[in-house]
């Protein structure tokens, strides 16, 4: 089967790739671009370390074929701090120690922007929620859910 | 060693930042599988489709002929096994022997997922296609599936050559049981002969998985010159060299391994499980390869926790005091011999003071992976089982579960289950501190089936082998330099360390986790052991490093070393306040003198064990038409001896705590005749953010005998108390006590329905 032209944005840029029309987008990031941020877990959406932004909303970029995302635009981890500046939720992940190995963060980052974008005051609950699909080992979740809440409560 | 000073430290003991944090939080941090070579190529593992099975033949003929296809290994690959001796690991070791079975299985499959054979190959479509072409011929066996089954006299044999190593003696008649082992002090007959009440109680525990985020990976590339570089998500870096050098017959100093970030291990990344294959693989294809498993790959073919049967035994006199104390533990090691037998004796009874104690622990093998260590390896179902039983004893004595748990609580002195008197430990301060909390103290939940449970953990740790090396730059920084791989923040801890004994500020630090060709030798990040024992490291490299400042510094005010004084980057020479000379001045010289650039070495070895306890609450709330168990509150209590980043401890209890929540709820194997029916995150359940509340951490300090700072290794034993405290929970919500792991909704509802 030929490649497929994919033109799409990623992180502001455009780009303009060849892939194959099995390659997922997960695999188009991260080895046609090089954008190794994003992290591979488990393959079928069950863990959320792929999870990036397309045109705004969180998804899973291993469930998700590169083809699909012609003419939209992507927000990977890479992407969340602008301007030489941290976006907030980074800001307050290193401040609450809300990491430890490190290897889920990028998709609780994206997860949490994502849904903070949607609803700037969300409980503890409606936060839990939005993040339930990212899994983590580590951390058993307290300090990722303070680090939300607090850029939530700073209206960030 | 002593370390503990009168000095006020400003970043020990201080919530400072994740030094390595910006670069995960901006993707940028290099993990296994973001490592790409030029030429590499992809590794793919054929895997055995049988739990138990004879290999036959196996024919890689189509799959070399197909294109794209640059290399085929099976076990013919492996140089012989004359050469390969030794054991290998930290907490739970496996013999060389095994882990090159392990590695690629040679007349048997042993387990569903045994890799058979591997591929390299130009793209994974390629490597999948070749996969297929390989033809295995098994006659498939009967598999055996659990431990106790594997015991009996008729169950299948895994292994023609393994028979029971008892008490020392190895028996004749081959047998699924590698090892009996016995650790008993006083005399339990007596005790329990003394006894008011004897009481008696059996569990069983499933397989679960550390359930790292990272699958396992390994690059691997054989350069020209006969040199094998290796990047590693491994927990140690040392070991994988140990491992290789070993199974390849290659020397030591023709292997580097690099590590690479890790996305947790949990003991679950301590053997080269990928590595050798990779190598070989690489080896034969003249090329980089990378391997990477699937998550499916993961669970069937990496190292799980083991599975526990146990009956327990104790008596007690009507005022609570404990007389005997007796366990029979057998534990399901996986296709090869070495399961956590010591680590669950150990735990066992740790928490409780007796006179009287007997463990008899059973080693089994079974058709299922070879398990690795998991957080406290054996630590967590054992506390399930004793901390279940020893609740049920304080009902039948109508005493209060805390006041059972104080009136038996050891102190200094007191003999461990090791039959060895503790040093200095924490466990009575950590139930003092729990019984002033409000977790405890506030009334328990109200409502029908809401309940509160209690439980104690206990875990010894390892020390083992670390180095540093701390180097005082020209300009007055410092470098610190060790092949201790860092799991959530050793960079980081090792850091303050430095900044305090250096007394410089700590952005003058930095700190790099090296590879085996640079950094001296340093065993495994595993068994609590990192902080303790790379901590007193750092702390004699760091006086080293400042013997040798101190003797430049003499040079420089031409009075003997005794007399030069150090404080904040400023040398002086006592009873002469006014020449002064900074410490980068002294380190900008020091490359033009005889006596060199600062270079501190510190190496510890077997430093004392330092206890560590911990305490947990759990408030749960029952749903009795579904049986699933909802948390309410959970607080966690643990002498940490001193926490020299309380976020960081903070984190450990947390995740500890969840590990543990889920092991007693949700995660286990599903096994059907020996095939893993459920190797997916969606039919693994593992606990999400929705499933817990807030965990609360309560740090307590009882300085250890020995360490830097007093600290105590911390990493393991929040993983211990869960299951216990929510079985205990669920007996208070429900009036059902639960004897197997997971408490499952189906098990939860189906105690509550049974009559």
């Amino acid at each position: 089967m030929p490649k497929i032209p994919l033109a799409f944005k990623v992180n502001g840029d455009t780009q303009e790739i060849l892939v194959q029309p099995w390659q997922t987008l997960l695999e188009a990031l991260r080895d046609e671009l090089g954008l190794t941020g994003t992290k591979e877990g488990c393959s079928n959406g069950n863990c959320g370390a792929c999870t990036v932004m397309v045109d705004g909303r969180a998804i899973v970029s291993c469930c998700t074929l590169a083809a699909e995302v012609e003419g939209q635009s992507v927000i990977t981890v890479e992407g969340l701090a602008k301007g030489g500046n941290l976006d907030p939720l980074q800001e307050a992940f290193i401040e609450h120690g809300a990491l430890q190995c490190g290897f889920c963060t990028p998709g609780f980052l994206v997860s949490a922007r994502a849904f903070l974008n949607q609803n700037p005051h969300p409980s503890e609950h409606e936060i839990r929620l939005a993040i339930a699909g990212n899994l983590c080992r580590c951390t058993g979740y307290d300090k990722i859910v303070r680090a939300i809440m607090d850029v939530a409560q700073k209206g960030a | 060693m002593a370390t503990t000073k009168e000095r006020a430290y400003k970043y020990v003991g201080a919530r400072v930042r994740k030094m390595d944090a910006l670069e995960r939080v901006t993707g940028r941090a290099a993990y296994g599988a973001d490592i790409t070579l030029p030429g590499m190529l992809v590794g793919k593992v054929l895997r055995s489709p049988h739990p138990h099975a004879r290999i036959l033949s196996i024919d890689t003929t189509k799959a070399e002929a197909l294109p794209g296809i640059y290399a085929v290994v099976t076990a013919k690959d492996l140089p012989p096994m004359e050469k390969v001796a030794g054991s290998i690991g930290g907490e739970l070791t496996i013999t060389l022997i095994d882990l090159r079975k392990m590695t690629i299985a040679h007349d048997k499959a042993l387990f569903d997922g045994h890799a058979v054979a591997a591929v390299a190959a130009v793209s994974p479509e390629v490597a999948e296609r070749a996969l297929e072409l390989i033809d295995v011929k098994y006659e498939v066996l009967p598999p055996v599936e659990d431990a106790v089954e594997a015991m009996k006299p008729d169950a299948p044999l895994l292994h023609e050559d393994l028979s029971t190593r008892s008490l020392g003696e190895r028996a004749k008649r081959p047998s699924n049981v590698a090892a009996y082992v016995e650790n008993s002090f006083g005399d339990v007959d007596k005790g329990f002969a003394e006894a008011d009440l004897v009481h008696e109680t059996t569990y069983d525990t499933k397989m679960v998985h550390q359930g790292y985020l990272e699958p396992t990976t390994a690059v691997v590339s054989a350069q020209s010159d006969g040199k094998l570089t290796v990047w590693s998500s491994t927990q140690g870096t040392f070991g994988v060299r140990r491992t290789l050098s070993q199974l390849l017959d290659l020397p030591q100093h023709r292997i580097n391994v690099i590590p690479t970030e890790i996305g947790g291990g949990f003991g679950g990344k301590v053997y080269a499980i990928l590595e050798p294959i990779t190598a070989m693989l690489s080896l034969k294809a003249n090329r980089p390869v990378k391997l990477v498993m699937s998550r499916s790959e993961v669970f069937r073919a990496t190292g799980p926790g083991s599975p526990m049967h146990a009956v327990i035994r104790t008596g007690v006199k009507r005022n609570g005091r404990l007389t005997a104390c007796y366990a029979k533990i057998i534990l399901d090691a996986g296709a090869f011999p070495g399961a956590p037998v010591w680590g669950a004796g150990a735990v066992s009874f740790g928490p409780y003071k007796t006179d009287n104690l007997k463990i008899e622990g059973y080693d089994v093998v079974t058709n299922k992976p070879r398990v690795q260590a998991y957080r406290a390896p054996g630590g967590t179902p054992i506390a399930f089982a004793i901390e279940s039983h020893m609740d049920e004893v304080a009902e039948k004595l109508g005493i209060d579960p805390l006041q059972f748990r104080i009136l038996n609580a050891p102190g200094e002195g007191d003999k461990g289950t090791s039959g060895q008197p503790y040093n200095r430990i924490g466990m009575k301060e950590v139930l003092r501190r729990l019984s002033q909390h409000p977790c405890w103290t506030s009334p328990a939940p109200k409502g029908p089936h809401r309940g509160r449970g209690l439980a104690l953990g206990y875990w010894p740790g390892a020390t083992l082998t670390s180095s540093a090396v701390v180097q005082v730059l020209p300009d007055g920084g410092i470098s610190l330099f060790s092949g201790q791989v860092d799991l959530t923040g050793t960079r980081t801890t090792m850091a303050q360390m430095v900044a305090d004994e250096m007394q410089v500020p700590i952005e003058n630090v930095s700190v790099r986790v090296a590879d085996t060709e640079t950094a001296p030798y340093t065993d495994l990040s595993a068994g609590s052991r990192t902080t303790y024992s790379m901590g007193a490291a750092v702390h004699e490299a760091c006086k080293d490093a400042l013997a040798q400042l101190k003797t430049h510094a003499a040079q420089h005010f031409k009075s003997p070393k005794e007399d030069v004084e150090y404080a904040n980057g400023v040398f002086w020479v006592r009873e002469n306040t006014e020449q002064r000379v900074d410490l980068q001045t002294v380190a900008g010289n020091s490359t033009r003198l005889a006596s060199g650039p600062i270079c501190g070495y510190g190496t510890v070895t077997r430093l004392q064990p330092a206890h560590q306890f911990a305490a947990h609450v759990a408030d749960v709330e029952v749903d009795p038409e579904t049986g699933k168990v909802t948390i309410l509150r959970y607080t966690t209590f643990q002498d940490v001896g001193k926490a020299i980043n309380p976020t960081m401890v903070e984190g450990q209890m947390q995740g500890g705590a969840l590990q543990g929540i889920g092991w007693a709820l949700t995660e286990y194997y599903d096994y059907s005749k020996g095939m893993m029916r459920n190797p997916t995150l969606l039919d693994y359940r593992m606990p999400t953010a929705l499933d817990i509340p807030m965990i609360e951490a309560v740090i307590v300090e009882v300085p250890a005998s020995d360490g830097p700072y007093g600290a105590r290794g911390i990493g393991e034993v929040p993983i211990v108390p869960p299951a216990g405290a929510l079985a205990n929970a669920i007996y208070r919500a429900t009036g059902r006590r639960l004897h197997t792991l997971p408490m499952t909704p189906q098990e939860v509802w189906g105690a509550i329905h049974s009559k």
